[in-house]
């Protein structure tokens, strides 16, 4: 059993829990992954490690609530334990030799973007962070953000906070006021990895967009993560979950997250109404 | 002279009317009583020739099993079939029986072959029901661990707990079993049976530690060193779906049999209030012949769709179990023979409407001795479908190669291993699909079952 040391609620729909788990936090470095299921009959949620204490032996994620899985996962409290945590999957982040870095984050995508801008920030790395959210109320992890970034620049779509509009339009402010990147990582949802890519792209510089496809080993053996990087098949748990944002077929990715979405959106009405029966 | 039952038909097993079992998931085939068995069993004839055991790839002593059989002693059969198999209740339900005891069985050349297959199943029932549990042998002090839960795994782990082994298993998933509980489905092999089997090793003191990717969580090296096992068998397995490499195949409603199967059989997508989602298909294709697309074939009509197999040899060269295939066609499965997918067909949004495919015909034999199948010029037609399945086969899953120095790997990905299972690397073993790329849960028992012995002998030599 895998116990809850802490949890946190970052926003309204966005939770932070520190798990315990000695054998992925032995290993896990930024930029892998863990799959975990809340419960004996739960599904297989593959979760970002958005940080790690190899000497107390814990992992921390941060999600959002979105569907039936993570809403049964929000649900769990301190000092409860989830049924099976898995990891680390996938391939680290590479970050070795950047000397001048950009990292994107989009929403709760932050919470992936942050260790990959920590990392870099502790191996010496001049890290621009731009960060973005829908509104005020849903900004997450600024004052992390702030700590590992020379300069670091907050979006939201609204403009209640920081600069109004996505994180696209300052990412090529500063790129045609010449900042030259080593590499510039995006994490976030597809659409904004995928704009990201096409801010970089006149300029050529090496982007790196961190894939979450559905998944359900994370071992490469079903197959349902895969992705089409530059013409060639790739499984995102094992070939990835970083791929060169200039090459993915970013509209192919959007399709097949859709693959379930009529499934999901019952599965969530199912768990509402069970957590409604709950209440009364 | 004993009396010998000389009717030329076998006893048959009752089965579940294809009309229901079409929408439910529950065991197909139900097994015999004990009076049929001991009559099946007197269908043999105790003849000299004992092809059957030479055409049983772990060499079990039929003739010895199917005798107390005919005197009603069950459990003793049991015994004597345990001697060489590690999973009598799996494989009397899995084995591909027609091409290897039962296909050489001296009854078959004038009628049917003693229902051998039938009668494994029922001994290992029998002795399930009974409840006895095995003895927990006494420690020898000596650890090893073995890698993947699945058939390879379990028979290698059983056998070194028997010599008193303190033994290990590392399993990916979160339940152990490997590709009994992730592939086969439950109306072909009920999970309690598999869990029954781990728990048997249980008993006899195995440790199974699930969530632990060996190669990620864990690597070969840290399992000798730190942790201090002084020998690592790798079953992993053949895990890694291949596909076509045709267009369309990312389309959403294409899976490889694998996705499928996980998603049914694991994840039980089947269940009324499953928190694992099941693609709701209406007409699905799955490609290949083998008995992992009988598998998905017959679970997507289970689920309630419309099925066509398409497979690109002829109905003789099916690779699938021959029961398999008479099971689905009278589940009403459709086969599309001597034909292959050229293109998924798609709608403006990425949803899968159908699969274009050309008619095949056989050539010359190829490197495996089967005709080549070539396609004939012209002959394009179009299935229409919103799913498609691919049951094209696997290779060994990767992780463990890339993570393991100095182990060498075939260029497939296979795991260069001898008969007893010895890698490249010294305490290293492995045996299964991991080493033979996709074959049948029989052999990769038996190469379990050769390794533990290998084990045991490479740990006696260090120790003296
Ligand atoms: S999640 Fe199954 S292959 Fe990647």
């Amino acid at each position: 059993m895998y116990r809850i040391l802490k949890r946190e609620q970052l926003n309204e729909t966005v939770v932070r829990m520190e798990l315990e788990a000695p054998l992925v936090a032995r290993k896990a470095l930024a930029g892998q992954f863990v799959i975990l299921r809340a419960d004996a009959r739960g599904e297989r949620i593959p979760l970002t490690i958005a940080q790690t204490d190899a000497k107390r032996g814990t992992v921390a994620v941060i999600f959002q609530v979105v569907g039936a899985a993570t809403m049964a996962l929000g649900a769990k409290r301190e000092g409860e334990a989830i049924a099976d945590l898995v990891g680390p999957l996938g391939n680290p982040t590479e970050v070795e030799g950047l000397k001048k870095v950009a990292v994107i984050g989009g929403g709760v995508g932050c919470a992936i973007a942050l260790p990959v801008a920590k990392r870099l920030f502790e191996l010496g790395a001049d890290v621009t962070s731009i960060v973005g959210f829908r509104t005020a109320e849903l900004v997450i992890l600024e004052r992390e953000f702030r700590a590992v970034s020379r300069r670091m620049i907050l979006t939201t779509d609204d403009g209640t906070c920081g600069e109004k509009g996505n994180v696209c339009a300052p990412l090529g402010r500063l790129l045609k006021e010449g900042e030259r990147f080593d590499a510039v990582f995006a994490v976030g949802p597809l659409v904004m990895m995928k704009y990201v890519a096409e801010t970089t792209r006149p300029y050529q510089i090496k982007t790196v967009a961190s894939m979450n496809p559905i998944m359900i080993d994370g071992t490469g053996m079903c197959g349902c993560c895969r992705i089409t990087v530059g013409g060639e098949m790739k499984f995102a748990c094992v070939d990835g979950p970083d791929f060169d944002a200039h090459l993915v077929d970013f509209d192919e990715a959007m399709g097949r997250l859709r693959t379930y979405t009529a499934f999901e959106a019952q599965a969530r009405e199912r768990n509402c109404n069970l957590f409604r029966k709950e209440v009364k | 002279m004993p009396n010998f039952n000389m009717t030329e038909k076998r006893h048959t097993m009752s089965v579940q009317d294809p009309s229901e079992r079409r929408s439910n998931f529950r065991e197909v085939v139900l097994g015999y009583d004990d009076e049929a068995a001991i009559s099946e069993a007197k269908r043999c004839i105790q003849c000299k020739t004992r092809s059957c055991t030479r055409g049983c790839p772990v060499g079990v002593k039929i003739p010895e099993f199917l005798s107390l059989v005919a005197e009603g002693k069950f459990e003793e059969a049991y015994k004597v079939i345990e001697q060489d198999s590690a999973l009598p209740a799996v494989c009397g339900r899995v084995c591909p029986q027609e091409t290897q005891c039962e296909g050489k069985c001296t009854r078959g050349i004038k009628g049917e072959p003693v229902g051998i297959g039938y009668l494994e199943r029922f001994v290992a029932d029998r002795h399930m029901a009974s409840g006895r549990a095995e003895e927990r042998p006494r420690s020898n002090g000596h650890k090893v661990a073995v890698v993947g839960s699945g058939p390879a795994g379990l028979s290698c782990a059983g056998d070194l707990a028997k010599r008193g082994y303190e033994v290990t298993i590392f399993e990916a998933l979160h339940l152990a079993g490997g590709v009994l509980v992730y592939g086969i489905p439950e109306f072909r092999l009920p999970k309690a049976i598999v869990r029954r089997e781990v728990e048997a090793l249980a008993d006899l003191g195995v440790r199974i530690v699930t969530n632990a990717v060996v190669g990620k969580s864990l690597t070969v090296g840290e399992l000798l060193g730190e942790y201090g096992f002084e020998a690592v068998f790798l079953g992993t397995g053949a895990g890694l779906p291949r596909f076509m490499n045709i267009p369309g195949e990312n389309a959403k409603g294409v899976f490889s049999a694998n996705e499928y199967l996980t998603r049914i059989n694991l994840m039980k997508a089947y269940e009324e209030d499953a928190a694992t989602p099941i693609f709701p298909a209406r007409r699905a294709v799955v490609v290949g012949g083998g008995n992992v697309a009988m598998d998905a074939a017959r679970c997507a009509r289970r689920m309630g769709a419309e099925v066509t197999v398409v497979y690109r040899r002829s109905e003789a060269e099916l690779p699938a179990r021959r029961e398999e295939v008479v099971h689905a066609r009278e589940e009403g499965i459709i086969f599309r023979f001597l034909a292959n997918p050229t293109e998924i067909l798609t709608d403006g949004e990425g949803n899968v409407t159908g699969v274009k495919c050309v008619e095949m015909e056989l050539g010359e034999p190829d490197a495996s001795g089967r005709r080549r199948p070539v396609p004939k010029a012209g002959s394009a037609f179009e299935l229409e479908a919103d799913c498609v399945i691919m049951a094209l086969g696997t290779s060994p899953n990767p992780l463990i190669g890339r993570s393991t120095a100095g182990l060498t790997v075939k260029p497939h990905g296979e795991i260069f291993a001898d008969e007893g299972g010895q890698t490249s690397l010294e305490g290293v073993f492995a045996g299964g699909d991991a080493v033979t790329g996709s074959a049948t849960v029989i052999l990769a028992m038996g190469a379990g079952k050769r390794a533990a012995e290998a084990i045991d002998a490479y740990i006696s030599s260090r120790r003296s």
